[in-house]
């Protein structure tokens, strides 16, 4: 656990009360930190924990025991405000479901981050702009969700995660909700994103020819890590 | 952050027009209510207290009775005996009383046909209710004592009846009498209120001729004007001395101009508020119908809330949005509801015998209303907005 991790788990757990004498044990101690710039995959198969995990390192959710630190700070000393500015600055999220507002334009889904930081409407639209060009959707700015292929929702998605800058990219199961041209495809780019801006990839799949593309992988097997090994 | 939340709330509500235009239907009807309903009532106020003022100043009204109207009309045991002991009791160039009995009948000349109030009057009667004849002989004390048969004539009733052509001298039929007509009143303008006829549609006969046509020896009331403000307490003592030496205790009541005016002008404004406030209650049920939807518009949108906080949306964040959106509905309704409410008092008034009175404070009133109901059936929606889940919310259907 050196300071010099972007991002650690120290033995964390995550139980959770199902009913008044079930209670369910996700994760049962899980170690683990990410270097800057690191291209990390948890793997493992549905009921191993690796949900709940993504949800405790985005600071979604807080663990039943243990601490997760980014850049050695322990985010349950955080309030809310903090912990917003927290997610906001250092994680870009990319979901398996894309979650992209259906309502508006590519453009205005990459904007919604960055209306919860400072900066004129000018400067967020040309960052957003920059953000979906980068993933190569320059030609559909103003295209909304239902007029975009999967892959195409899922540039949109990873270009709402990169706009802010942000240290550290969390994709759980990216490519989930896609066939496996498309996939690849989007692999590559979250890949390219990560080495020229040197952003840490973290990746949550099942897939293992997914996770066998980072350069580390962490197995997680009932709520523990089972193997941790670079690749 | 505050102009990102106006926008993504006029987003929001532009994505469900429908909805949005129905919800906001509730805010706009009541805010429309309370200001038309408050234009009329100031309207009605503002007319009504004008007739009463318009009949000069400083006057104090004899009226039968010992004041207790709820008791139904009394009686009268007023006499021209008991004006003239009062005329006798007031100082030279000081108070003038005049008396007067009124009745409904029709005027006939020349086959015209006018239904008319009649006024038998004493002499003093012009003087008094400051009205002037713009043509021809006033009604005096001599007319009165030789009960003579002649008539003045309210402006727009002698235009009824005789045209273009001039009607002094000419003869018309009251009752079953023939009186000549002595001269014409000046317009006042105006029309008919609660507080008195249409005061160019009145005929003015001696009062003694009067009695006789009425079949009675008594007045219905009689009017004192004193000759200046502060000399109304003095000569309500006058009054009140002289006819209680010549009446009964419970036999007549004193009440001043002013004192009219206060009653009638309270009377009229709490029913202008009573009205402010039953239309306030639409404002109340567009309220809740504001929260309702509210709750539906945060329990379909719990994705996207949970979104925008993954994103980094403080709980505030999520909160203002939602407030935001709740005020903005109930704004657009509110100024709409202005609209419209101002609309309407315009149309009203040309139906209505009332002028409409729109005031600053119904308008403000409304407006904050509207705002404050957006607040307050905001914030429980907002609030629960706010404290989502991330985690669950993401994984919401």
């Amino acid at each position: 656990m050196s300071t010099a991790a972007i991002l650690s788990a120290e033995n964390v757990t995550r139980s959770y009360n199902i009913s008044d004498d079930v209670v369910v044990h996700a994760l049962r101690g899980v170690s683990f930190s990410v270097a800057p710039g690191e291209y990390v995959a948890i793997m493992g198969s549905s009921g191993s924990g690796k949900s709940t995990l993504l949800n405790l390192l985005g600071v979604l959710d807080k663990p039943t025991t243990g601490v997760i630190r980014y850049d050695g700070q322990d985010v349950q000393e955080l309030d809310d405000p903090a912990v917003a500015k927290l997610r906001n600055e250092r994680i870009g999220f990319v979901f398996q479901s894309f979650h992209l507002l259906q309502r508006v334009s590519a453009v205005d889904n990459v904007i919604v981050p960055l209306t919860y930081r400072a900066g004129s409407r000018t400067n967020r639209r040309d960052k957003a702009v920059a953000a979906l060009t980068s993933v190569g959707l320059a030609d559909r700015l103003d295209h909304r969700p239902n007029q975009l292929s999967g892959g195409q929702q899922q540039r949109v998605a990873i270009a709402r995660a990169i706009v802010t800058e942000p240290g550290l990219i969390l994709a759980d199961e990216p490519t989930g909700n896609l066939d496996t041209t498309t996939s690849s495809e989007i692999m590559s780019l979250l890949e390219a994103l990560h080495k020229d801006k040197g952003t840490a990839l973290v990746v949550i799949t099942h897939d293992p020819e997914v996770a066998s593309r980072a350069d580390r992988r962490i197995e997680l097997r009932d709520g523990v890590v089972v193997n941790d090994a670079v690749n | 952050m505050s102009r990102e939340a106006i926008r993504i709330a006029l987003q929001a509500l532009a994505a469900n027009r429908l909805r949005s235009v129905l919800t906001t239907l509730g805010v706009l009807i009541g805010v429309m209510s309370v200001v038309l309903l408050v234009a009329i009532g100031q309207g009605a106020r503002v007319e009504i207290t004008g007739a009463i003022e318009g009949l000069g100043s400083n006057l104090l009204f004899v009226l039968p009775g010992d004041g207790d109207f709820t008791a139904g009309p009394a009686r009268s045991r007023f006499t021209t005996g008991d004006v003239d002991a009062l005329e006798r009791e007031f100082p030279t160039g000081g108070a003038k009383a005049a008396g007067y009995i009124v009745g409904a009948d029709n005027i006939r000349a020349d086959g015209e046909r006018v239904s008319v109030t009649v006024f038998a009057v004493t002499g003093n009667y012009l003087d008094v209710l400051d009205r002037t004849v713009a043509r021809g002989q006033a009604i005096g004390n001599a007319d009165v004592d030789a009960t003579r048969r002649l008539v003045l004539i309210g402006s727009s009733a002698a235009e009824q009846l005789f045209g273009n052509q001039d009607p002094i001298g000419r003869n018309l039929d009251l009752g079953n009498t023939r009186f000549r007509v002595a001269g014409v009143l000046s317009q006042v303008g105006g029309s008919s209120t609660p507080f008195g006829p249409d005061q160019d549609r009145v005929v003015i006969v001696p009062v003694t001729t009067g009695q006789r046509l009425f079949g009675t020896s008594r007045l219905d009331a009689i009017f004192v004007r004193s000759s200046s403000a502060a000399s109304v307490d003095t000569d309500r003592a006058t009054i009140e001395r002289v006819l209680s030496r010549r009446l009964g205790e419970g036999d007549f009541s004193v009440i001043s101009q002013d004192e009219i005016l206060g009653v009638v002008s309270q009377i009229l404004q709490t029913l202008t508020l009573v009205l402010a406030a039953i239309a306030g209650i639409s404002l109340l049920v567009g309220g809740v119908g504001v929260s309702n939807i509210m709750l539906v518009s945060v329990s379909e949108r719990t994705r996207e809330i949970g979104l925008r906080k993954a994103l980094g949306a403080r709980t505030r964040d999520i909160t203002s949005q939602f407030l935001v959106e709740a005020m903005a509905l109930t704004a657009i309704g509110g100024i709409i509801g202005l609209i419209l409410g101002v609309a309407f008092a315009l149309i009203a008034e040309r139906f209505l015998p009332v002028p409409a009175i729109i005031t600053w404070w119904s308008i403000a009133l409304a407006l904050t209303t509207s705002f404050v109901v957006g607040i307050v059936f905001g914030v429980l929606p907002a609030r629960r907005a706010g404290q989502l889940d991330p985690v669950q919310a993401l994984r919401h259907e």
